[in-house]
């Protein structure tokens, strides 16, 4: 059941990126440039999905595990850390050069263009080099000290 | 055809309610660059057939849905090295920053979590620099 609860997600997440538009990378570079001719379609997308997300938080904080088993995942108790500032910082760096996220990313691939083949292929490899410690912050910059 | 915006709002509902099936059902927070970026790693995550599973529906839907609609025009840089420097920093970014749009900008957002207000904050902040420079160098 988890494993049908897994792909249900997935197609439905995908349906929404196609049905928005936000698998086009050209939307979202539109709505990141807002000196220029401004698009806030992306701002809507946003806006549905964490009235929905809201929602599913709002009949989860009762329960202690989900329906199918698993733990509601408790809010994180980490600080706002260097890590999570400058690992956002260098995403949103990505996001703005080409217009696409991992989720866009994925949904289209299925289109056969080769420009969304070779972002992939970047991100995967970029993924790995974090993964296995190849590439990291700095030591004097990763203080716990919040920020 | 709807306008935009009610498309956009649709949508986002239903990538909304998307993460609320993964957090309902199976206690998951449905953020791509983890559930993606757990599959590279040194060890098969136990749940790594969900997460096969979820990237597979991602993957999936174009194919039932271009069956019976048109093919809609996507326009994306061609320019090599703005695709891999693109990727890369996607890439690494997400998962130093544990988490993107979705896990962050979606899920993170809506149960006010304030790593995830942070986060949101900077990348939009970084992305708009970096359209504003690109704008501005070509």
């Amino acid at each position: 059941m988890r494993k049908l609860t897994a792909l249900a997600s997935g197609l439905l997440f995908s349906f929404g990126l196609i049905v928005s538009d936000m698998v086009n990378p050209a939307r979202v570079i539109a709505f990141l440039d807002v000196t220029g001719d401004w698009d806030p379609t992306l701002a809507f997308v946003m806006g549905g999905a964490i009235a929905a997300a809201s929602v599913a938080w709002i009949i989860a904080r009762p329960r202690k595990s989900a329906y199918f088993g698993g733990a509601i995942p408790p809010m994180p108790t980490q600080p706002v850390d260097r890590k999570l500032v400058t690992g956002s910082a260098i995403f949103g760096i990505g996001w703005g050069l080409v217009g696409i996220c991992p989720g866009p990313a994925i949904v289209a691939l299925s289109f056969g263009k080769w420009e969304i083949a070779v972002f992939i292929i970047a991100m995967m490899a970029g993924m790995a080099l974090y993964n296995f410690g190849l590439i990291k912050l700095p030591d004097r910059l990763r203080s716990t000290v919040k920020v | 055809m709807n306008p935009d915006w009610i498309n956009a709002l649709i949508g986002g509902l239903m990538i909304g309610t998307a993460t609320g099936i993964l957090l309902l059902g199976n206690g998951r927070i449905a953020g791509v660059s983890d559930i993606l970026g757990r599959l590279i790693a040194r060890s098969k995550p136990s749940d790594w057939a969900e997460r096969t599973l979820f990237i597979g529906g991602l993957l999936a839907v174009p194919f039932v849905y271009y069956a019976a609609n048109s093919v809609p025009e996507i326009t994306v840089t061609n320019s090599l090295p703005l695709l891999i420097a693109g990727g890369l920093a996607v890439g690494i970014g997400s998962r130093m920053g544990s988490g993107c749009t979705s896990g962050h900008g979606v899920c993170g957002n809506a149960r006010l979590s304030k790593r995830s207000i942070i986060a949101t904050l900077t990348f939009l902040t970084t992305g708009v620099l970096t359209v504003a420079a690109l704008n501005f160098l070509t």
